[in-house]
């Protein structure tokens, strides 16, 4: 047999995910609509297709190499909404943050929102994502109420909660069919500001004693479920292990805010900050110990002991890293590798033994963010179960950081626990069933929509999802 | 698929019998390599290299493959990228040849070029195409540190490992930024066990190099690494005095 080789053109672009390893090749389209999305699919690539967003995926789950993969950036219409339901319809290509900017000054918020805006609603609903809030608000999936599918067969059908289909596709990593719209609940706020209560947390234990008592949940009022994340020193050891900045916000209502404020007038403005963007190349290591260990020293120190009510813009508590574009620069050629990891309420001593094993190793990095997690939602492959949630991004290049992550996964997996595939480019793949129970139903959906094998990753071919 | 470590998962051996092809085998196994096809002429050398391979937990086959009968190229190595992707390929085949003789047998040193160098250029070429055609993957060839500089007591070798080295840099720039990798290899003297010479090495350390080469996807590594600053001066040396060198 000899062997088939492609022609390249200018729309074969390497591609990878936000973390920026193994890149590879795609012929990349970028449907305008959903019957140019049809017809890209109709293409029958021998190497398959897959939808991707805005790329915000951390590992290799939006790319597929040697085959199609289809840019859903340009179906950015806002078809319906509803402010009487709270309803709002829009294509699968809108971003998180285009919602907010039309929805924000109408007195709406996005019910949950992952720690960037800059994601599309089609790649919210394929890997189902969570935010701050999770133990009140659940992840994206609870507030979908239809989807749109376009599925391998050439089918758009309607995915309603409830049915296999919308739970294999919420989380579905975009391997059930291509999400063409959304339709979604919303949030009713009254601001765009959050009270924000911030507390210093001197060592792992007093954090896991502060995080002892119940999820906040909806509270009795009615008022939108509070955030909650704590971000944990990674390179603070001995006695200060685990210190951390603990976070609690929730939404301000406009009698909340003093008679004087700016935002009395404007209460729903919505002006996140944008910093430029590093250049293209930065040489790899500028994040390294010393001046991370500084940052983490200086942002401990110069953030209050303990302050209550602040009022911040909800940008700046929730998508702190949205300021700086391309912030996955600052990791150089090699990237990094995030971590991401829930183990379940009863194994907190796993939990404390994970942190305890990544303080032990003196990591250059960001904080590590602790969140917890509430009931789960219906995806079979989402990642959140009732539990905590651990996120650690970690440079690459760090000596036997690959053999490190396994042990990690040890530690998870005899915790009952599982990792975040949206943010996965290296788990073990027999590891994978074990960490999702439904994986079984999940390729056995597959195999009968999908029998030609249309709708394929670089995630699904490393890990035979 | 490669990890975010440059980790691959199926591995395809050119010279499956090659001590520095198998140390590799073993170090990626141990990480997450579950497929291995070891490509060589056939022999009970390398049926025992599979078997050797299989307690440590990948599934290993043996593909009939021989340098020199580059006819033959493109149908066994195509009938091996049909069965399934390929995430690495190591070029790992390669005769020293006997200087001395090679010298007054022509044919003899034909051989070895043909080996060495035509027979690596039609299976790189033939492995290239289809890791393009499957959008990633990287091409590990070993070349040598005796490709750098003509020397008096191997230039036949080197001189054919001076080509094969050429080659993979060039198709390494023409495959840039079409999701495949080329990443050229030049240990020195490679030993087994014994490490006596200056700049000698063993396969072992050899396949941590490739190791750590994929993970920061090298185009150029050097084994042991001095061995980079080492061959930049040598070059450099004017030829009365390399032809007196202890080299
Ligand atoms: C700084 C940062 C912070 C983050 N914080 C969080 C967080 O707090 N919580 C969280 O859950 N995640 C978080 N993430 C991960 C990110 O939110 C998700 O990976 C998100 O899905 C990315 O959306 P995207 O539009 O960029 O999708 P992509 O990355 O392009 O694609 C992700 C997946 O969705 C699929 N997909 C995309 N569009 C469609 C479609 N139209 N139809 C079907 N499938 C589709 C793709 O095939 C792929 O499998 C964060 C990422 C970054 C970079
Ligand atoms: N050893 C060193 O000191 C050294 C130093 C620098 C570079 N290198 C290079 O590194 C590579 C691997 O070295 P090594 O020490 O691991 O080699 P090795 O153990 O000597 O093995 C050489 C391999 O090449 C194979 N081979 C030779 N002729 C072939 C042909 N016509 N068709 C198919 N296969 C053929 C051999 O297969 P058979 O079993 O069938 O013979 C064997 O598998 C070689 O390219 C070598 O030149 C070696």
């Amino acid at each position: 047999m000899a062997v088939e080789t492609r022609v390249l053109d200018d729309d074969c672009v390497p591609i990878s995910g936000w973390a920026r390893t193994s890149p590879t090749l795609a012929r990349v389209r970028r449907p305008r609509g959903s019957a140019e999305v049809a017809a890209a699919l109709r293409a029958g690539d021998p190497r398959g297709a897959l939808a991707r967003g805005l790329g915000r995926a951390y590992g290799d789950a939006a790319q597929n190499a040697g085959g199609t993969v289809l840019d859903m950036t340009g179906l950015t219409r806002i078809l319906a909404f509803d402010a009487a339901a709270g309803l709002v319809v829009c294509e699968a290509g809108v971003s998180l943050h285009r919602l907010m900017t039309a929805l924000l000054p109408r007195g709406f918020f996005l019910p949950v929102t992952p720690a960037t805006r800059y994601v599309t609603a089609g790649g919210a609903v394929a890997t189902d994502v969570h935010g701050g809030n999770h133990p009140g608000a659940g992840s994206f999936a609870r507030h979908v109420v239809a989807l749109d599918l376009l599925t391998p067969d050439g089918e758009v059908r309607t995915a309603v909660p409830g049915t296999p289909l919308f739970d294999a596709t919420t989380g579905g990593l975009g391997l059930t069919g291509i999400v063409l719209t959304v339709t979604l609940r919303l949030l009713r706020v009254e601001t765009s500001l959050l009270s924000v209560d911030t507390e210093r947390v001197r060592d792992l234990d007093e954090l896991m004693a502060r995080l002892a008592g119940p999820p906040p949940r909806r509270d009795a009022d009615g008022a939108p479920p509070p955030y909650e994340i704590a971000r944990i020193d990674p390179l603070a050891r001995g006695a200060a292990m685990g210190r951390s900045v603990l976070v609690r916000a929730r939404h301000a209502p406009y009698e909340a805010l003093p008679r004087r404020h700016r935002a009395r007038r404007a209460p729903l403005a919505f002006r996140p900050v944008r910093l430029p963007a590093p250049p293209p190349y930065v040489p790899g290591g500028p994040l390294g110990r010393t001046v991370l260990g500084l940052a983490g020293e200086f942002r401990h120190r110069a953030g209050p002991r303990r302050s209550t009510g602040r009022l911040r813009p909800l940008s700046a508590v929730l998508h702190p890293f949205d300021a700086l574009p391309h912030g996955n620069r600052l990791y150089g050629p090699e990237g990094f590798v995030p971590y991401r990891c829930a183990v379940p309420y009863g194994q907190e001593e796993a939990l404390c033994r994970i942190v305890r094993r990544i303080a032990a190793r003196r990591f250059p990095a960001l904080p590590a963010v602790l969140t917890r997690f509430g009931e789960a939602g219906p995806g079979w492959l989402s990642y959140p179960l009732p539990g905590w949630s651990l996120g650690l991004d970690l440079p690459t290049g760090l000596p036997g950081l690959a053999a490190f992550l396994d042990a990690l996964d040890e530690e998870v997996l005899g915790a009952g626990g599982r990792v975040q595939l949206a943010a996965d480019s290296r788990v073990r793949p027999d590891a994978v069933a074990a960490m999702f129970p439904r994986l079984a139903d999940f390729r056995a959906l597959r195999a009968a929509l999908d029998p030609g094998a249309v709708l394929r990753s670089d995630l699904s071919r490393r890990l035979a999802l | 698929m490669k990890d975010a470590f440059g980790a691959p998962q199926s591995l395809l051996v050119l010279g499956g019998t090659s001590a520095i092809g198998l140390a590799t085998a073993r170090r990626l196994i141990a990480r997450r390599t579950r497929t291995v096809l070891l490509a060589g002429r056939p022999s009970p050398a390398l049926s025992a290299a599979a078997a050797s391979l299989r307690p440590l937990g990948a599934q290993v086959r043996t593909v009939p493959f021989d340098a020199l009968d580059t006819a033959s190229h493109e149908e066994r190595l195509g009938a091996v990228f049909a069965a399934g992707d390929v995430d690495l390929v190591l070029l790992a085949f390669g005769v020293l040849g006997d200087q001395a003789r090679d010298e007054s047998d022509p044919a003899a040193a034909v051989r070895v070029a043909q080996t060495n160098y035509t027979g690596a250029v039609s299976a790189g070429l033939v492995c290239a195409g289809a890791l393009q055609a499957q959008g990633h993957g990287s091409l590990v060839v070993l070349s040598s540190v005796a490709a750098e500089r003509a020397r008096r007591a191997d230039f036949i070798y080197g001189s054919s490992k001076a080509g094969l080295d050429v080659f993979a840099q060039g198709l390494g720039d023409a495959l840039y930024g079409t999701g495949v990798h080329v990443m050229v290899v030049r240990p020195g003297p490679v030993r087994g066990g014994r490490a006596a010479e200056p700049f000698a090495t063993t396969p072992e350390a050899v396949a941590g190099a490739i190791e750590l080469g994929l993970r920061r996807r090298s185009e150029t590594v050097w084994v042991p690494g001095a061995l980079r600053v080492v061959g930049s001066a040598l070059r450099h040396v004017p030829r009365p005095l390399f032809r007196r060198l202890p080299v």
